[in-house]
């Protein structure tokens, strides 16, 4: 019996805003515990909110890059429960008019696990998004043995809560979820995103059912995935520890696991006998919100996303499909490819030359690309040499390095000091005659038409010139010559 | 609107409150009577009037997303009856 596996998942984001999201404390990480607070965020008696009109822009503004529309009236709801890393015991958030409503969020090929790219079952498939609301972040609490800490730094960082359809079907499909998410919400600025500090967390509910059941199986909810892969494992762990307990007759129980990545195992928290019962109600210390003007802003800010970016690069540099979904997977990888291709006439070039050399150089090194210390402009100088002659593209990579080392020297500098002064062009001349007269059947077989022999007579001369020659000035040398 | 009467005792419970019978059942008769009021609005006739997401009809009262230093560690945990490492400490909570 084939078995059906349902997921959906809830993702918490925090926003990257200055202040908090009901009072002026700043947000932050790594702060003393306990300096960035106040008697609003510290759930003093008496203190009142103030909502924060950047994280409700930011919201909007999401909404608008994941296609969710936005109702014209957007209100603040009271969710009752009591814990302490919560003092004023509701968290503010929003019920029945959140900021976002519907939307989607598109897979991208390079978003799933690298060894499951080659077989993706639904390439450009979309997942559904229910809602996206805003809502206010807990206090961090630590548990020890004789008791529980708590440091309010966190609490009342705008947080967002994007709830997805339960349209995911593997724990691939929940990875690209992540993936494609965090990486359009990092290109609209709106966050970092990075689930090992905290900034994503995500909730996911699964369940199996028979393909020959109708009706969902029961819903199990997995907390505690500190990483994109970590929910990926918890999935694929769960799933086969469902479907096991199915096949041998055993019941499933509604209830909340919590994985552990050390041992590999989702373990049983809590069985629910009643969903939480929260008491939502209208949080009168807020005021609701007109989105209308909030969204006619925003529609303004909304950047290119990703697939977008991707295209216009296969469209205007003519780059190939694959080279522009990777250039376009990182937003700064983007950029620096963007401002190099835009001082250079050899786009391509610029596009093999980002994936291959700089990546390679920045992976070696550990570097992200905001870091690369080669400026986009000498790269394209550099580029612009290989493809007038004056350097081979060996050289070029020597040069690069040397300028990563050292990114002020001047490249025309470090050809003189490495000695790449251009090979003397009556040599390269006689090599070429040489290679011409001692190749005479495939000399006539390229007057005959046969154009792609060109490279392999270049190659020849390549080679007795000890690559010091220019491929591209032979090519044209030996076409002088022969046609 | 439900015709339910309420259940004193879960609502009680959800609050934390403890409540002896006598109280229950005080406390039950006084609430019912609140939501016998409150049921008179089902008399009217509301087709043609604009739900409200407030009681007040402003909206966007908001402030821009500027930052200032908040109270800083030491007034932070003035009113702490406990601390440790700089942090408020409570008893033990343990995930149930
Ligand atoms: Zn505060």
């Amino acid at each position: 019996m084939q078995y059906i596996t349902t997921i959906g998942l809830e993702v918490h984001v925090q926003l990257k805003t200055q202040s908090k999201m009901f009072c002026s404390c700043p947000v932050g990480f790594g702060d003393e515990p306990n300096k960035n607070t106040c008697p609003t965020c510290l759930g003093l008696p008496g203190a009142l909110p103030v909502l924060n009109r950047g994280a409700i822009e930011r919201t909007v503004l999401a909404g608008i890059m994941l296609g969710c529309e936005t109702p014209p009236i957007s209100k603040w709801d009271r969710k009752n429960y009591f814990y302490p890393d919560m003092p004023k015991n509701y968290q503010i958030s929003q019920f029945d008019l959140p900021l976002c409503l519907g939307g989607g969020v598109l897979l991208y090929d390079h978003c799933y696990p690298k060894d499951a790219q080659k077989d993706i079952e639904e390439s450009g498939k979309e997942i559904g998004l229910t809602r996206i609301h805003l809502e206010e972040d807990v206090a961090k609490s630590t548990h020890s043995s004789n008791g529980t800490s708590i440091d309010f730094n966190r609490a009342g960082t705008p947080l967002m809560e994007i709830v997805s359809e339960p349209e995911i079907t593997s724990p691939e499909e929940a990875f690209a979820y992540l993936n494609s998410l965090r990486q359009i919400l990092i290109y609209g600025d709106l966050s970092d995103a990075d689930m090992e500090k905290g900034q994503m967390r995500c909730d996911v509910n699964v369940s199996v059912r028979p393909d020959s059941q109708e009706e969902l199986g029961v819903k199990i909810e997995l907390k505690n995935m500190n990483s994109v892969s970590a929910v990926r494992r918890a999935l694929h762990y769960e799933i086969s520890r469902q479907i096991r307990v199915v096949k041998e007759g055993g019941e499933l129980v509604q209830s909340t696991r919590r994985w552990d990545d050390d041992i590999g195992e989702t373990q049983q928290m809590r069985i629910k006998e009643d969903a939480h019962d929260y008491r939502y109600f209208p949080d009168p210390d807020l005021l609701p919100v007109k989105t209308e003007d909030v969204i006619k802003k925003m529609r303004l800010q909304v950047p290119e996303l990703p697939h977008q970016k991707a295209k216009r690069f296969v469209r205007d540099f003519s780059v190939s499909e694959y080279d522009a979904s990777v250039l376009s997977s990182d937003r700064d990888l983007a950029l620096y490819f963007e401002e190099t291709a835009n001082e250079s006439e050899a786009k391509k070039k610029v596009a093999n030359w980002v994936i291959n050399n700089v990546l390679a150089v920045l992976n070696e090194r550990d570097l992200k690309v905001a870091q690369c210390p080669v400026s986009p402009s000498k790269l394209a100088l550099i580029i612009k040499m290989v493809e007038s002659g004056k350097i081979s593209n060996n050289q070029a990579k020597e040069i690069f390095a040397v300028l990563f080392d050292n990114p002020d020297k001047d490249p025309d500098a470090i050809i003189t000091e490495l000695g790449f002064e251009p090979a003397d062009s009556n040599l390269i001349e006689s090599i070429v005659e040489e290679v011409v007269s001692n190749n005479p059947e495939k000399v006539k077989e390229i007057q005959e038409g046969n154009d792609k022999l060109i490279n392999w007579l270049t190659g020849q001369v390549m080679k007795a010139s000890k690559g010091k020659a220019n491929p591209k000035i032979i090519g044209d040398l030996l076409r002088k010559k022969i046609l | 609107m439900q015709d339910k009467s309420i259940d004193v005792n879960y609502v009680a419970d959800l609050a934390r409150l403890e409540l002896t019978e006598d109280e229950c059942e005080r406390f039950s008769e006084q609430l019912n009577k609140v939501i016998d009021f409150i049921k008179q609005l089902e008399k009217l006739e509301t087709d043609s009037i604009e739900p409200m997401a407030h009681a007040s009809p402003v909206y966007d009262v908001m402030r821009d997303d500027v930052s200032r230093p908040g109270f800083g560690t030491d007034t932070a945990l003035l009113n702490a009856p406990m601390t440790s490492n700089n942090q408020f400490k409570v008893t033990r909570v343990v995930e149930s």
